[in-house]
């Protein structure tokens, strides 16, 4: 059956005949589920509305986090809807109003949330240019939309405002109508300047810290001295005697102040702390053992990515064990989020990852009900990951119940982000290999041991969020969850996606949490890729080869090969080119989770022998994310990804030792600073006619690897445990 | 309590104790957004406003240690609709991601091209030094002050 015919024929009142019609084959088999995020979130007007003058109102469950996601979003919706970006206005994450689209992580909007809205702008179309061939006497087939307006080759045209009451976009999407085809696109694929840059640069309220309503108090919270710990005793008269104190409170071991201004709850927050006396929690464990410590703790084991064919007794076996640190999002403004209780319906802004999963955790910590309570998304700081800004959404949510029908905002201080956000998780990595007669890798072993990458809102059976496991009725997380492969958590990127005859991955996922942790940009990726490529570097060195052509010669995979290829064209790769003591130039490579961009870099670095001091000067990177929505935006995510990799890399680890987390402040948590910052080439390949993959998380694996093979070149010296700081650096050298 | 001060040539009156940073009264009282709350310790420059032209962190700036003083922020420099130059350069360039730090980072380059208004690229990473930018957008924050300094220097 022609589509279009069905949907001229539809218009014109016969829908119920040709439904029966169209759906009669589609019963026979299972149905299948709608593509994107069309899949739980079936209606059209959902996601689309079309307004009365001419505009079109889009609706996504994914969140604005500093990577541009709204503008290739309505870049999407626009193209699909033949409409002007000046005439589509994004609304997102709000449980009131947008789909339920969980969190926004994992590089994954594009692919659930542009799918959803490609499809059902795609139908939309369609639907207004049924109606506007009714309208006009005109076969849908001669009719041009552009601009939001539908012309007939007779010269007679109708604008989207004068159709947008007769068509009826609630109804279920079908994902029917194909999207225009790649050559046909007019927005995506441009490098549109994104929507929120000029109200960031100019002061107007972009944040969720910027929100300032009318009766707004403030509140400060007051964190035990570490994990665990329970509230003894408290002797708060001075600080509710002190300016501008408005309350006290507590529930269980939450404690929190709330004044009038600002700087009054700052003060008084420090008040509160001294007149607070805790039980302290259990000992972290010894930094110097932590990974003999994580290994030695209960583990779900998972042997994954296996494959298997006869060794040559007689290959070269090589081993070599790696590790990660703790690292923090460290975001560079503490989590915030406002807070009204106002005739007992709750309303919390939050810059959380999720609005629908935060809500259900305050549901669950507040004993309240789902239609009690509202989480409206707005940007904050970036987060990379689950950072505090769900934690802050309770606290703050908490404070609001003191004091009803007055709106609390709550920013955490640069300490309780430090020392309470969940971290990306310490792991260690071993790796062992067999290389033949002809410098071919025979054999590959690979284990990883480390505790889950996301206690997310929602990733477990329990509470997952901070201020809950204080309470008074306390709720404890459940047991922690890990994404299966191919995706992976603790193991994302953890199977080789090179060709070996024989290997066997085993994903040691440790339960136990001495130290909190979640959900960091790439999960596993960014170590086990570390790890990976580092490896492949020393058995390319063991066979005498050149890193690059080592490379090739083990992957099939084409666009990979072709990734890996134009990233060493862009740098100039010469075979075999050996460092001079002090500067050398490296490779890393990875498929994001194996199913998302890829991504290789060339990476040249500068060791000063004395100090320690690991620069790294430049970065060539070679991306594939499919289908390109915005160059210049994709650009900016993988320079971005590779700059914060540099910074990974050569500074961060958080400190802490038997007494509690150290890391309080940036000077001791030292990040990459401005003259510190390599110069970054990045190289599209554009592919229209693939999916557009994942790209926010991509780079930060190839670049690690690329430094540390690099350092390496440049040495003859290998580091195997992050971060590259001085001291390890003059020990590697000694 | 009430504290004069002169913030992007007005003269305004807060109702603040005298040892109040000066980061709390432009964001609560003042109303400006732009200079933001990041660490509370001079240490990320996220708060930068100029007093006097020098770039100050306001977090650590007690109100009554701006007597007279000219305070500027960035609502100072130009608005959407008429944008100083450096905020056209930072949009032109799409020199942020979250955006957070870029306050700090316009207002420190504004002081650097007041005193130097051609600076070489690692002058401009120098004076950017204390700027702390999490997302990795360093490298088009530079490029932004430079075209800036170009443009200036052109009228």
């Amino acid at each position: 059956m022609n589509a279009s015919l069905s949907r001229r024929d539809f218009a014109k009142g016969l829908g119920g005949i040709v439904l029966a019609f169209s759906l009669a084959p589609a019963l026979a088999q299972p149905p299948k589920p709608l593509p994107g995020s069309l899949a739980t979130n079936k209606m059209l007007d959902a996601w689309i509305r079309i307004n009365a003058d001419g505009t079109a109102t889009v609706f996504t469950g994914k969140v604005e986090l500093g990577q541009g996601i709204l503008t290739a979003l309505a870049q999407i919706a626009a193209e699909e809807l033949d409409l002007p970006l000046s005439r589509v206005a994004m609304i997102s994450g709000d449980t009131g109003r947008t789909p339920n689209e969980g969190v926004t992580s994992g590089s994954q909007s594009i692919e659930y949330s542009g799918t959803a809205l490609r499809l059902a702008a795609a139908e939309v179309r369609a639907m207004l240019l049924d109606l506007a061939a009714v309208k006009l006497e005109t076969g849908v087939g001669q009719l041009r939309a552009a601009d939001g307006v539908v012309s007939a080759p007779t010269g007679k045209s109708i604008a989207y405002a004068e159709l947008a009451a007769a068509v009826d976009l609630h109804r279920e999407a079908t994902a029917s109508v194909k999207p225009k085809p790649a050559g046909a696109h007019r927005i995506v694929g441009l490098p549109v300047e994104r929507f929120d840059i000029p109200g960031k640069v100019t002061g107007k309220v972009a944040y969720v810290q910027d929100l300032r309503l009318p009766g707004m108090v403030h509140g400060r919270v007051v964190r035990p001295p570490r994990y665990g710990s329970t509230l003894a005793s408290l002797d708060d008269g001075k600080v509710r005697a002190m300016a501008g104190v408005l309350a006290v409170v507590r529930d269980g071991s939450f404690l929190g102040v709330i004044a009038e201004r600002e700087e009054q709850a700052v003060k008084a927050r420090v008040a509160l702390a001294e007149a607070a006396q805790w039980t302290v929690g259990p000992e972290l464990p010894d930094p110097a053992r932590i990974f003999e410590h994580l290994k030695g703790l209960p583990a779900k084991v998972e042997v994954i990515g296996v494959k298997q064919s006869p060794v040559d007794a007689n290959a070269k076996v090589i081993e070599a064990a790696y590790t990660k640190p703790y690292m923090a999002h460290a975001s560079i403004g503490p989590s915030a989020a406002v807070a009204e209780l106002k005739d007992g319906k709750l309303t919390v802004w939050t810059h959380s990852q999720g609005v629908f999963p935060l809500r259900a955790e305050i549901v669950k910590a507040m004993k309240m009900q789902s239609a009690d309570v509202r989480c409206i998304h707005q940007e904050g700081s970036g987060c990379y990951g689950h950072n505090g800004a769900d934690d802050v959404g309770l606290d703050a949510a908490l404070l609001a119940r003191a004091v009803p029908g007055k709106p609390v905002r709550l920013q955490w201080m640069r300490d309780d982000e430090f020392a309470w956000e969940p971290y990306g998780p310490a792991m260690a990595m071993q790796a062992r290999a067999s290389l033949n007669g002809e410098g071919r890798i025979v054999d590959w072993n690979y284990e990883l041991w480390s505790n889950t990458h996301s206690t997310r809102p929602q990733s477990t059976t329990g509470a997952n969020v901070l201020a809950a496991w204080y309470l008074a009725e306390p709720q404890p997380m459940g047991p922690p969850t890990s994404p299966p492969q191919p995706a992976g958590g603790g193991d994302r990127n953890a199977i080789p996606l090179y060709d070996f005859p024989s290997q066997r991955v085993v994903h040691h996922f440790v339960q136990d949490m001495p130290i909190r942790v979640s959900a960091l940009r790439t999960l596993g990726a960014y170590a086990n890729v570390f790890a990976l490529e580092s490896f492949m570097d020393e058995l390319a060195a063991a066979a005498g080869a050149d890193p690059v052509a080592f490379r090739l010669a083990h992957l099939k995979d084409p666009r990979g090969r072709a990734v890996i290829e134009k990233a060493a064209q862009l740098a100039g790769w010469t075979q075999s080119q050996k460092g001079d003591g002090t500067r050398g130039r490296g490779m890393g490579f990875a498929k994001y989770k194996n199913l998302a961009c890829y991504v290789a870099v060339v990476a040249d670095v500068e060791v000063d022998r004395v100090s320690g001091r690991v620069s790294v000067r430049r970065a060539f990177a070679a991306a594939d994310a499919g289908l390109v929505i915005n160059p210049d935006g994709l650009t900016n995510q993988l320079e971005g990804g590779i700059i914060q990799s540099t910074s990974w890399t050569l500074h961060e680890e958080v400190k802490f030792d038997r007494q509690g987390i150290l890391s309080r402040d940036w000077s001791n948590y030292p990040i990459l600073t401005m003259p510190e910052v390599p110069k970054v080439e990045v190289a599209l390949i554009n592919r229209p006619d693939e999916r557009a993959l994942g790209s926010g998380e991509a780079s930060q694996g190839p670049m690690v690897a690329a430094i540390a093979n690099a350092f390496a070149n440049a040495t003859g010296r290998r580091i195997r445990d992050l971060p590259f700081h001085p001291e390890r650096v003059k020990a590697a050298l000694s | 309590m009430a504290v004069s001060l002169k913030v992007n040539g007005a003269i305004r009156s807060v109702p603040a104790e005298p040892d109040t940073p000066l980061l709390y009264v432009l964001r609560n009282d003042l109303e400006l957004n732009a200079a933001k709350f990041g660490c509370g310790a001079a240490q990320c420059g996220a708060c930068t406003v100029l007093v006097n032209g020098q770039p100050v962190r306001s977090c650590v700036t007690p109100i009554d240690s701006l007597d007279g003083a000219e305070i500027t922020t960035l609502e100072g420099l130009g608005t959407i609709d008429k944008p100083h130059a450096l905020q056209r350069a930072f949009i032109g360039e799409q020199a942020a991601q979250c955006g957070y730090c870029i306050n700090g980072m316009i207002m420190s380059a504004k002081a650097l091209l007041d005193a130097k208004p051609h600076p070489s690229e690692d002058e401009v990473r120098e004076a950017l030094a204390g700027n702390f930018c999490r997302c990795g957008t360093h490298n088009r924050i530079i490029r932004a002050v430079l075209h800036a300094a170009n443009e200036m220097g052109r009228t």
